[in-house]
């Protein structure tokens, strides 16, 4: 049986009287790759920040392998450590060059020497095909490639699970597929991943299941022909269909 | 015009000891209000409630009082709570703390334009708070803050002139001793203005020189790249 990496049980959030999302239940197995989608809105950000603990769930619990990451007196630094998250506007630290983003978190964090952590590091912007970049910083590559840097300086902790929101929906149509192809690959490699993107093609192609999120709320989940082809709510297909229909249109005014 | 030029010669070597205790006064003051400040900011914008307040507190407390009064009460007023200190000890420590609330508004700035996104990505990758804000946030905002806080320097050096008031031997006392003696006010005055607009215009080169070293390609301040 697989191994579950990341189990979410009933998991609740609200911003006062404002409910972002619902009684959300959720595992991710080992070397799976998770899609989420759904409108703006519906709290697949806020879920992502609370399964990094980046935001406090009001209600539900979180394990990592065997780790509740909910329960009180859970070192919250401990947990990031081995959660890698890539963001939709990269942010890297713009003061430092690409080597040394990545580099950070091995020799501040994980306290490994410098020499160990720069040949790691390279090896990790080499795995997202910028070891020639190693050296520029964040405002001299463009955005694919900081996303991508941003990708190797998550993945140098050697995360257990990697989070993705919305990594390329700050990208210029041209650069998403770099992106995506290094996205590809880890989840070829056996990475353990949670995606939260409007790329309808990635989805489909790379996503072992996919979660419909509207409202605060799991409509409907499994994997992708299914829920391609034989959406089981009417929701699912409006939505699917909304979107395959927006893609088309960009498409055309190109 | 030869005359002034007699007396400056004169007592250049007098202006000059004086100027060095200048440079010593602004040297002195704007590094206790460089530690100062960066706590003070830190203390505002990250600190709980109650440290926030007491930062806020004492910039407005520095900020809204004339410098004169807080080098008067240093000097003239601690001695009747029984702590007496120096002349110089005064001098810095009313300069150091001034000069520590404007630099903590400059800091304040800088942090706050840099923004919360830099925060999460720190702690994203498992850095804990503070060292977020040790290796992530201070390295950028203290190169942000360059152009604006440049000011700071050059306006403290300025504004040691006060401590002569105290009997320290600044340059500005230097100044008065000459006028005193040669019965010549403006032409000494004149004289050690030349030489305080000289150092001013050098330590105007070193922060300019300072900001283009500091300088990372793509990360400035957005004027600059239109």
């Amino acid at each position: 049986m697989a191994k579950p990496i990341l189990t979410i049980k009933n998991l609740t959030k609200k911003y006062g009287e404002n409910v972002i999302f619902h009684d959300i239940s959720l595992t991710v197995n080992e070397g799976d790759t998770i899609v989420i989608i759904g409108p703006s809105g519906t709290g697949k950000s806020t879920l992502l920040r609370c399964i990094n603990l980046l935001t406090c769930a009001d209600d539900g619990q979180i394990w990592l392998d065997d780790l509740e990451i909910t329960a009180k007196g859970c070192d919250d630094d401990r947990v990031r450590q081995h959660i890698g998250m890539v963001f939709q506007n990269f942010l890297l630290f713009n003061h430092l060059n690409a080597l040394d983003n990545v580099m950070l978190g091995l020799t501040k964090v994980k306290h490994m020497k410098p020499d160990e952590a720069r040949v790691k590091a390279l090896r990790e912007l080499e795995r997202v095909g910028l070891a020639d970049r190693a050296e520029h910083y964040p405002g001299q590559l463009s955005g694919g490639q900081q996303q991508r840097v941003a990708i190797a300086r998550a993945l140098a902790m050697d995360p257990r699970i990697m989070l993705f929101d919305e990594p390329t929906s700050a990208l210029d149509p041209e650069l998403i597929g770099e992106v995506l192809e290094v996205m590809r690959k880890l989840a070829l490699e056996g990475m353990t991943m949670l995606v939260v993107t409007h790329e309808m093609g990635f989805a489909r192609e790379v996503a072992d299941r996919i979660v419909f999120l509207e409202k605060g709320s799991i409509v409907e989940e499994g994997p992708p022909d299914e829920l391609f082809y034989r959406p089981k709510h009417d929701r699912t297909r409006e939505f699917l269909w909304k979107i395959t229909e927006l893609y088309g249109k960009k498409d055309e005014n190109k | 015009m030869a005359d002034w030029l007699q007396l400056f010669q004169r007592y250049l070597p007098d202006f000059l000891k004086g100027a060095a205790v200048t440079i010593e006064l602004t040297v002195v003051g704007l590094a206790l209000g460089f530690v100062v400040g960066i706590l003070l900011a830190l203390a505002r914008l990250y600190g709980p409630t109650w440290l926030k307040m007491l930062a806020i507190g004492y910039i407005e407390l520095f900020r809204g009082t004339p410098l004169l009064v807080q080098l008067f009460l240093i000097y003239y007023g601690l001695p009747s709570l029984g702590v007496t200190l120096s002349q110089t000890i005064s001098a810095y420590l009313a300069l150091g703390l001034n000069s520590a609330a404007y630099q903590a508004e400059y800091f304040r700035g800088a942090i706050q334009s840099i923004g919360a996104s830099q925060m999460t990505a720190g702690r994203a990758i498992g850095l804990s708070r503070w060292k977020t804000i040790w290796f992530i946030i201070l390295p950028q905002a203290l190169r942000l803050m360059i152009p604006a806080w440049s000011n700071e320097p050059i306006s403290l050096l300025k504004t040691t002139a006060v401590v002569f008031l105290i009997a320290v031997q600044d340059l500005m006392a230097k100044a008065k001793r000459a006028a005193t003696a040669t019965y010549d006010p403006i032409g000494s005055y004149l004289a050690v203005a030349v030489v305080y607009l000289v150092m001013v215009i050098i330590l105007n080169w070193g922060l300019k020189y300072l900001e283009r070293k500091t300088t990372i390609p793509g990360f400035e301040m957005e004027s600059k790249k239109a």
